[in-house]
């Protein structure tokens, strides 16, 4: 018998589940905030359905109602993709190390 | 077009680049590189899907004006926003995943067949159970994040809103969203669909508003999670590794996040989550107040003490945030170190609105990150230091918590300030912090009360150092 995919997807989320929980402990909490800003970010991988559901109308008809909140979808998640990233990005490059030349 | 094997391979690796992106967090020196990760993984999981669908119609042109109007916003946003809105910020974003996420799920429940998961009102039963639970968390995380973003703006009260019967109500909404998903996986009908969205929204609305404005780093954390969730329950629909693989990190990252923030205010999640908190009545709070006797002082003495000081630890918390303090703070520090003073901070998990806060304020007024200690690290540093500067923090500096077994702090772990020869304490007043309870540090015979906005007297103590 053929073991349903549905079983392989579940298998991967649990093992990331398990990754998570290393991989997030192990960050140290003066960056607690960046990974906040950086999940987000990621999370923001919706994207992917929401351009499926963006270009599932024909070229005759771009926009129909499904197609319409995959469109609003897509500016949601950019927000957050481009928003999360950025501002991750201006975070870290603030944290800074003690200068050596200087006392 | 490239083949389905081929896509899921790419999207895997996108999966990877997303957990060495959480990798790198783990210090400072790396954590660039991580962000660099994320982006990189996010650029490939977005042309896969293209190539994927390799339907490069007009419809094409229109997600890539949704894809630059929706970056300009938050390109934007990421700019302007100052370093103390941060919480706001991320609860902000958090809504907007949530919404993502309920949006995806319309359409894909409104036209199944782009999805490859049947036909309308055939939609096969395992991807209607996996989209019916990702519409209604992402539901919950969006009206929950509304209510945290608006509390946090100040828009809305940050007192918690309660009334006679919420948990019970709660309770049946929530066994309603299950029987729900049950009716709808059973009769496909559409307007269950919207009944579901409709009472998750609620749902998420509910939980957040009992729920007190000190409790925000566990909301903020608790709402990380659910979006993380939310975004796995679509990843399954979808069939897509990259979502599932996401979903699953950010949802253990928040849930994480919540744990570090209820154990930094030894509080069961449950008990944060049935809110309440901060809303002991105010009868008690007068009845106990009596008047002590209090040492204040000004800038003059504060300089003078830290002057002959020859360790200092400076405590911040979330006033030295609102009163936009931290370069004040930094430029006095500057001026002590100059003076040979030895100088650290030290941050408790639950200072500020969410998990790392006081970290990103100090790092933006360019304070070295090697100077900023968490509460293990330093507690036994404030028997051994001169001065301790309290600026902006209240309850994480009780020492009630560890001798008061009546206190409704009991417990919480708190800066061992007390120990240190004298003690600064910049405050607008003695009024209690938000756990509602008198500190007792004010009344130490070594302390000293600065009263005064945490910014001027900042800046008047370096004019007189």
């Amino acid at each position: 018998m053929e073991i349903d995919p549905l079983i392989f997807r579940l298998s991967i989320f649990i093992l990331s589940i398990f990754v998570g929980y290393y991989v997030v402990w192990s960050v140290t909490p003066s960056l607690h905030t960046p990974l906040m800003s950086v999940t987000n970010a990621i999370s923001s991988v919706i994207i992917v359905g929401a351009i499926i559901a963006g270009l599932s109308g024909n070229s005759d008809a771009v926009f129909n109602t499904s197609s319409i909140f995959g469109f609003l979808a897509i500016a949601l998640a950019a927000i957050n993709i481009f928003g999360g990233f950025l501002v991750t990005q201006r975070m870290l490059a603030m944290y800074k190390k003690k200068k050596k030349e200087k006392k | 077009m490239i083949t389905a094997n081929l896509s899921a391979i790419f999207y895997l690796v996108s999966g990877v680049l997303f957990i060495l992106a959480l990798r790198g967090l783990s210090s400072p020196e790396t954590s660039r590189k991580g962000n660099f990760f994320g982006i990189l993984g996010m650029i490939i999981a977005v042309t896969v899907t293209f190539l994927s669908i390799g339907n490069f119609s007009s419809g094409f042109i229109y997600v890539l004006i949704f894809i630059l109007v929706g970056g300009s916003i938050g390109a934007f946003i990421a700019y302007k926003i100052p370093m103390t809105a941060m919480p706001e910020l991320v609860a902000g974003f958090h809504s907007l995943v949530g919404l993502a996420a309920v949006f995806v799920a319309i359409s894909a429940f409104l036209n199944p067949e782009a999805f490859n998961l049947g036909n309308p009102g055939n939609i096969k039963l395992g991807s209607l159970i996996e989209m019916s639970i990702g519409a209604a968390v992402g539901a919950i995380t969006f009206s929950g994040s509304v209510i945290a973003f608006l509390k946090l703006q100040g828009i809305m009260s940050g007192s918690p809103i309660t009334f006679k019967g919420q948990h019970a109500l709660n309770a049946i909404i929530l066994i309603s969203i299950f029987v729900i998903i049950y009716l709808l996986c059973s009769t496909q009908s559409s307007n269950l669909f919207w009944i579901l969205l409709a009472v998750s929204f609620l749902i998420g609305f509910l939980l957040i508003i009992p729920i007190g404005g000190a409790d925000m780093p566990v909301v903020i954390s608790m709402l990380n999670s659910y979006s993380g969730w939310a975004a796995a329950g679509i990843g399954f629909t979808l069939e897509n590794t990259a979502l599932i693989i996401t979903g699953a990190l950010v949802g253990s990252s928040g849930a994480i996040l919540s744990y570090i923030m209820c154990k930094g205010m030894n509080r069961s999640f449950f008990n944060v989550i049935l809110g309440g908190f901060g809303a002991t009545d105010d009868k008690t709070k007068n009845a106990s107040k009596e008047q002590r006797p209090v040492k204040s002082g000004n800038a003059d003495d504060a300089a003078f003490l830290m002057k002959n000081a020859s360790s200092v630890i400076i405590v911040p918390g979330y006033g030295m945030a609102v009163a936009q303090a931290q370069h004040a703070l930094r430029e006095m520090v500057d001026t002590l170190k100059k003076n040979d003073i030895k100088v650290s901070y030290a941050i408790h998990p639950v200072a500020g609105r969410m998990p790392g806060h006081m970290n990103v304020l100090l790092a933006e007024a360019n304070v070295p990150y090697d100077e900023v200690f968490e509460l293990e690290e330093i507690n036994n540093d404030f028997a051994n230091a001169d001065v301790a500067f309290v600026i902006g923090a209240n309850d994480v500096t009780n020492p009630v918590a560890k001798t008061d077994p009546q206190s409704p702090i009991y417990g919480m772990p708190v800066l061992d300030v007390e120990k240190c020869k004298s003690v600064l304490f910049v405050k607008r007043s003695l009024s209690p912090g938000y756990a509602g309870i008198d500190n007792d540090l004010f009344y130490k015979e070594n302390t000293l009360m600065l009263f005064a906005d945490a910014k001027k007297m900042t800046e008047e103590i370096t004019k007189n150092l």
